[in-house]
C-alpha cells in the first residue's frame, strides 16, 4: 500500500511537473501551431529569475513569491520579443518556426552561459517548504506538493481566461478561423502576441518551480523541452484538457516504469507507448476535418 | 495520335486565356502569348457547333478526348454507382441522413441542392475522405470503410471544389503522376523518358500541351480545372465525381468543359456537383436534388425543375434553416 | 510536339553531362587534390565532415523532397556507427575476447546482443538494415496513422532523446557517457597508420560520392516527382491511388540508410562515438548544413554541412562560445529570412543570367532548384 501511494505520488508529482511545462506550450503550440523549442530556454530564464531574485530577498519565502510573477514577466516579455521579431512572419511556415526557435534557444542558453557561467547555481527554498508532509505513512516532500498546487492553479486560471475574459474569447475566436476573426474586426496580431505572452510567461513560472526540486544551470530548458511537446502530442491539439490528462497520464506511467526498471528504460517504454497509443488514437493528432486539402 | 496535324496546328496559334496574371511560364510560349487572336471556331468543328461567342484560347481538344477515353465501352458495361442508405454525421450533427443514388453508366448526373444540402459530403463519403455508414457500391464493390487510395484504385476519381494540383510540379509531371499509380517499383525508379501516350492524349485534351512544362501553380484558374480533369482521364477512372467543376469559369469554357463531360458521361460514370442553373439546363442527363441532407427529388431537368418541393426549396422560406445548418456545420470543423 | 521532344530530351542529355562532369570534377577534387595538398590531420577532419555530409544529403531527401522535418538523424547515425564500434572492439579483444571497458564497468561478460558484431561481413550488413529496419518499422506506424509536420518532427525528436538516454543509461554495455573509443583496427587494418587512415577517408569520398549519385536518381526519377507531390499535397496524393505512407518510407529509410553509413564511418575515422554525438542536440544539428545549403537541392545539403562542419571546428577551436552564438545565428537567420538557402541565391542569379540572355528555347527543369523556398 504504501509502496503503490508513494508510486502514484511521484507519478502525480512527475506529472505536474510535465503539466506545468507543457501548459505554455499547449497555449503557443496547440492554439497557434507555434513549435517554439526556445520555450525550455523561457523556463531557464524563469529559473535564473528566482536566482537572481533570491540575492535581492534575504527571506526565501518571499523572494520565492516575488519570483512566480516575476518568471512570468520574464519569459512572457522574451516571448513577446520572440514573436514580434521572429514568429509572427513565419505563421504560415510551422516547421521553420521550430528550427528559428531552436537558434534562439542555442543563443539564450549560451547567454546564460556567459552571464551566469557554466556551472550549475542553487535556489534556496523556503523554509515552510523544507522537509515532509506524512500522507498515508508516506513522506511527501513540500516541494513536491506545492508544485502539484502551484500546477492546479495555473491550469484553472488559464481555462479561466480562456472561457471567461474577452481576451479568451479573441483567442479561441483566431484558433478557429483566422481569416474570420480578423474580418470580424478582432486585431489577431495582437491576439497573438498576448497569447505568445501568456504561454511564455508560464513557461517562467515553470522555471521558478523547477528551482525548488534542483539547481539551475543553462541547459535546464533542454532537459525539459521534448517531454513537454511528447504530453501536447499526446494530449490532442487545441485541448487544454486533453494536456492536463497526457501530463499526469504520462507522468504515471513513467513513474512506474522506472520503478519496476530503470529511468532510462522508462523514457524508451514511454516513448514506444506514445507511439503505440498513436496507432490507436491518432484523432488527438491529425485532424482531417475539412475539405480542402490543404 | 494519327490525326492530331489539324488541332495541333490550331493549338499552337491559339493561345491566350492562358496565364493571365501569373508570371511568364517560360520563354518559349511567351512570343504565343503575345500572339495575334485566332478567330478561334477552328476548334473542334467536327464535334458540332460550338455555341455561343468565340472561345478563347487553346480550349479544349475534344477529339483529344476520344482518344484518351478510348472506344473500348464494353469495360464499362457492368459499371454503376449504387449507394443505399449512406449516413454521415460529424460529432452529432447529420450532414447526410440516409440517401439513396443509382448512378449507371452512361448517365451524366448533376448533384444539386442549396448550401450544406451534403453534395459535397457524399462525395467525401464516397471517396472515402470521410466515415460514413451504411453501403456505396460501384461495380458490385463495397467502397465504405475502404482506405482513400484503394477507392481510387477500384476507378473512382474526383475533382475538388478548390482545384487541387501539385503546384510545384509542371502540368506534364500532375499528369504523369495521375496516370501513373499502377507503376512498378522499377518503373517509378527510373526517370521519365518521353511522354506516355496516354498523357500526351490528355495535354491535347485539356489544351495545356503548349504549356505542358510550366508550373501547375501558375495556370489560370480554369486551367487549374482543366488539369484536374485531365488527371481524372490518365488515371483512368470509371467513376468520375467532380465538385463544382466548371466555377469560375468564363462562358465558353463552361460550354467546353460541359461537353467534354458530356463524352465523358456517355461513356463511363460521371456525377457532377454543381450550382450553375444554365450549365445544369444545358448538359446535364439527370438530376438529383439534396436538401439537408436528403434526396428531395430526381430526374430529367425538366422533371425537377417542375416539381413543387424543389422550388419551394429554391424560392421559399428554407433559407432561414439552411443558415442555421450552415453555421452548425462550420463549428464542427 | 516533336519539337518539344527534342528539347526535352536536350535538356536531359545537357543536365545529364553537367552530372557526369560534376561528378568528375568532385571525384578529382576528393581523389587527388585533396590528399595531395592537406595534411594528414586536415584529411581526417575533412574525411569526418564527410561522414557528417552523408547524413544531411539523406536529410535533403527526407526533409527538403519529402516534407518530413526529421529531427533524429542521430539516432540512425548512432546506430550505425555503434554497431561498427561493437564489431571493432571486439575484434580488438580478439576472438572470445571481451572489450576493456566492459571489464572495467560491466561483468567482464559479453552480453547476447554484441555477439553477432564479432562477424565483419555481419556487422556490415547489420550497420544498413538495423537502422534501416527501424525507421521502415517506425515510419509505417507514423505515416499511415497519417501524423506528419509537427507531430513527426516532435516525435523524431522524443526518439532521438530516447536513444542517448539509453546509451547513458547502460554503462556496462554502451560505455555510457564517454561511448565507445579507443579503437586500434579496422577489420584488421591498423588504425594508426597513416597510409590506412587516407584508406579510410577514399572510403568516405566514394560512399559520399555514391549517395549523392542515389539520391539525384531518386529526386529525378518519378519517385521523385511523386515525393514532391506527397510533400505539398499528400491527400490529393490519394486520390491518384498512391499510398503516401509508403513514398515517405522509402525517402525516410533512404536517409536512415545513409546515416548509418555515415555513423559506421565516423567511428574509425573519428575514433571515437558518444551519446553526445547522437541526441537532440547533434541531431539538430544535421540540419544547419542542409537549411543553409538549400534542402530541396541535391548538392546544397553536401556543401551546405561541409561548410558548417569546417566552420564548427575552425570557430570552435579560438573561441568555443562564439561557435554557439554563430550556430543559432545562422538557424535564426537562414531559415526566417533565405528558406531555398544559398541554392535559392545561386538559382536566382542563374534565372537572372537566361533571361538577359537570348531565350535557347529550352524550357527549365520543372522542378527548378530552389523549390524549397516555397516550401
Amino acid at each position: 500500500m504504501d509502496v503503490l501511494f508513494s508510486q502514484l505520488f511521484a507519478g502525480l508529482s512527475l506529472g505536474s511537473v510535465l503539466l506545468l511545462a507543457a501548459l505554455g506550450l499547449a497555449l503557443t503550440f496547440g492554439q497557434m501551431g507555434v513549435i517554439n523549442m526556445a520555450h525550455g530556454e523561457f523556463m531557464m530564464a524563469g529559473a535564473y529569475t528566482a536566482f537572481v531574485v533570491q540575492g535581492i530577498f534575504s527571506s526565501a519565502g518571499v523572494s520565492l513569491l516575488v519570483s512566480l510573477p516575476l518568471g512570468f514577466l520574464v519569459g512572457g516579455v522574451l516571448g513577446l520579443l520572440l514573436e514580434a521579431t521572429l514568429i509572427h512572419r513565419m505563421y504560415r511556415r510551422p516547421l521553420d518556426t521550430l528550427l528559428v526557435t531552436w537558434g534562439v534557444a542555442l543563443v539564450l542558453q549560451q547567454l546564460a552561459r556567459d552571464i551566469f557561467g557554466a556551472p550549475n547555481v542553487d535556489v534556496r527554498a523556503p523554509a515552510w517548504l523544507s522537509g515532509a508532509v506524512d500522507v498515508f505513512g508516506v513522506g511527501i516532500p513540500k516541494t513536491r506538493l506545492f508544485i502539484l498546487a502551484l500546477a492546479i492553479v495555473c491550469v484553472v486560471a488559464l481555462a479561466l481566461v480562456l472561457k471567461l475574459t474577452p481576451l479568451g474569447r479573441r483567442i479561441r475566436a483566431v484558433v478557429q478561423n483566422r481569416d474570420l476573426a480578423e474580418a470580424s474586426g478582432i486585431s489577431t496580431r495582437r491576439t497573438d502576441r498576448l497569447t505568445f505572452f501568456i504561454g511564455s510567461g508560464l513557461a517562467g513560472i515553470a522555471g521558478v518551480a523547477l528551482t525548488l526540486l534542483g539547481s539551475v544551470g543553462p541547459t535546464l530548458g533542454t532537459n525539459y523541452i521534448v517531454d513537454a511537446f511528447l504530453v501536447v502530442v499526446a494530449g490532442g491539439i487545441g485541448q487544454i484538457k486533453g494536456t492536463v490528462i497526457a501530463a499526469f497520464a504520462l507522468g504515471l506511467l513513467q513513474a512506474t516504469i522506472e520503478f519496476s526498471t530503470t529511468a532510462s528504460l522508462a523514457k524508451v517504454l514511454v516513448f514506444v507507448v506514445i507511439v503505440i497509443f498513436l496507432q490507436v488514437r491518432p484523432q488527438g493528432l491529425v485532424s482531417v476535418r475539412t475539405r480542402s486539402l490543404a | 495520335m494519327t490525326d492530331r496535324t489539324g488541332p495541333d496546328v490550331t493549338q499552337d496559334t491559339a493561345p491566350q486565356t492562358a496565364v493571365p496574371t501569373a508570371p511568364k511560364p517560360e520563354p518559349k510560349p511567351a512570343p504565343e502569348l503575345s500572339g495575334d487572336l485566332p478567330p478561334d471556331p477552328t476548334l473542334a468543328p467536327e464535334t458540332g457547333p460550338v455555341p455561343e461567342t468565340g472561345i478563347e484560347g487553346d480550349g479544349l481538344d475534344l477529339d483529344a478526348a476520344a482518344a484518351v477515353l478510348g472506344d473500348d465501352e464494353s469495360r464499362f458495361r457492368h459499371d454503376y454507382l449504387e449507394v443505399r442508405g449512406l449516413r454521415v454525421e460529424f460529432d452529432g450533427f447529420v450532414a447526410v441522413q440516409g440517401i439513396d443514388l443509382t448512378v449507371v453508366q452512361g448517365d451524366l448526373r448533376f448533384l444539386i441542392g442549396p448550401n450544406g444540402a451534403g453534395k459535397t459530403t457524399i462525395v467525401d463519403a464516397i471517396t472515402g475522405l470521410t466515415k460514413g455508414t451504411g453501403s456505396v457500391k460501384f461495380g458490385g464493390t463495397e467502397l465504405l470503410g475502404k482506405k482513400v487510395h484503394t477507392i481510387a484504385r477500384a476507378g473512382v476519381g474526383r475533382t475538388f471544389q478548390t482545384a487541387s494540383v501539385f503546384e510545384e510540379l509542371s502540368v506534364l509531371q500532375n499528369l504523369d503522376i495521375a496516370a501513373g499509380s499502377g507503376r512498378g517499383p522499377l518503373s517509378m525508379l527510373r526517370r521519365r523518358r518521353g511522354v506516355p501516350e496516354v498523357v500526351e492524349q490528355a495535354l491535347e485534351t485539356i489544351g495545356l500541351a503548349h504549356l505542358r512544362d510550366v508550373q501547375a501553380g501558375i495556370l489560370a484558374h480554369g486551367q487549374k480545372q482543366w488539369l484536374e480533369i485531365g488527371m481524372l482521364l490518365v488515371q483512368d477512372s470509371r467513376l468520375l465525381l467532380l465538385d463544382e467543376p466548371v466555377a469560375g469559369m468564363s462562358h465558353a469554357e463552361r460550354e467546353q468543359t460541359g461537353e467534354l463531360l458530356q463524352r465523358i458521361g456517355a461513356q463511363r460514370t460521371v456525377v457532377v456537383v454543381e450550382h450553375d442553373m444554365e450549365f445544369l439546363r444545358s448538359f446535364a442527363t439527370s438530376v438529383t436534388v439534396l436538401h439537408l441532407g436528403a434526396v428531395l427529388s430526381e430526374g430529367t431537368y425538366a422533371e425537377v425543375q417542375a416539381d413543387p418541393r424543389v422550388q419551394e426549396v429554391y424560392l421559399g422560406s428554407a433559407g432561414a434553416t439552411r443558415g442555421a445548418r450552415r453555421g452548425t456545420s462550420r463549428k464542427e470543423k | 510536339m516533336t519539337t518539344i521532344q527534342t528539347t526535352v530530351g536536350g535538356l536531359y542529355r545537357s543536365s545529364r553531362a553537367r552530372a557526369v562532369t560534376g561528378f568528375g570534377v568532385a571525384a578529382i577534387l576528393l581523389f587527388a587534390v585533396a590528399p595531395a595538398t592537406m595534411t594528414m590531420f586536415r584529411l581526417g577532419l575533412l574525411a569526418k565532415f564527410l561522414c557528417l555530409a552523408m547524413v544531411a544529403v539523406g536529410i535533403g531527401l527526407a526533409w527538403g523532397r519529402g516534407g518530413m522535418l526529421t529531427l533524429g538523424q542521430g539516432v540512425f547515425f548512432g546506430l550505425g556507427a555503434y554497431i561498427m564500434a561493437m564489431h571493432l572492439k571486439l575484434a580488438d579483444a580478439g576472438p572470445g575476447g571481451v572489450p576493456d571497458f566492459m571489464m572495467l564497468y560491466g561483468s567482464g561478460e559479453v552480453p547476447w546482443w554484441w555477439e553477432p558484431m564479432r562477424s565483419p561481413v555481419l556487422t556490415i550488413v547489420l550497420v544498413v538494415a538495423v537502422p534501416t529496419g527501424l525507421a521502415i518499422l517506425l515510419g509505417l506506424a507514423v505515416f499511415t496513422r497519417r501524423v506528419r509536420g509537427a507531430y513527426f518532427a516532435i516525435l523524431s525528436q522524443a526518439l532521438a532523446a530516447a536513444f542517448a538516454i539509453l546509451l547513458i543509461g547502460q554503462q556496462a554495455t554502451t560505455g555510457g557517457t564517454n561511448g565507445l573509443n579507443g579503437f586500434r583496427s579496422f577489420f584488421g587494418y591498423d588504425l594508426s597508420d597513416p597510409l590506412n587512415k587516407r584508406m579510410l577517408f577514399f572510403i568516405a569520398a566514394g560512399a559520399l560520392l555514391v549517395m549523392v549519385a542515389v539520391v539525384r536518381q531518386l529526386m529525378h526519377s518519378r519517385f521523385g516527382e511523386l515525393l514532391v507531390a506527397v510533400r505539398d499535397q499528400e491527400n490529393r496524393v490519394r486520390f491518384l491511388g498512391y499510398d503516401p505512407a509508403k513514398v515517405k518510407v522509402v525517402a525516410y529509410a533512404v536517409a536512415a540508410a545513409m546515416a548509418a553509413i555515415g555513423g559506421a564511418l565516423f567511428v574509425p575515422i573519428v575514433g571515437i562515438i558518444s551519446p553526445a554525438d547522437v541526441g537532440v542536440v547533434p541531431s539538430i544539428g544535421f540540419l544547419i548544413g542542409v537549411a543553409i545549403g538549400g534542402r530541396a537541392t541535391l548538392l546544397g545539403p553536401v556543401l551546405g554541412s561541409i561548410a558548417v562542419s569546417w566552420a564548427q571546428t575552425s570557430l570552435s577551436e579560438s573561441f568555443p562560445s562564439g561557435w554557439i552564438y554563430f550556430q543559432g545565428a545562422l538557424f535564426i537567420l537562414v531559415v526566417a529570412f533565405l528558406p531555398g538557402g544559398l541554392a535559392s541565391l545561386v538559382g536566382k542569379w542563374r534565372r537572372r543570367r537566361t533571361t538577359q540572355d537570348p531565350p535557347d528555347g529550352a524550357p527549365h527543369p520543372s522542378v527548378p532548384a530552389t523549390s524549397g523556398s516555397a516550401a
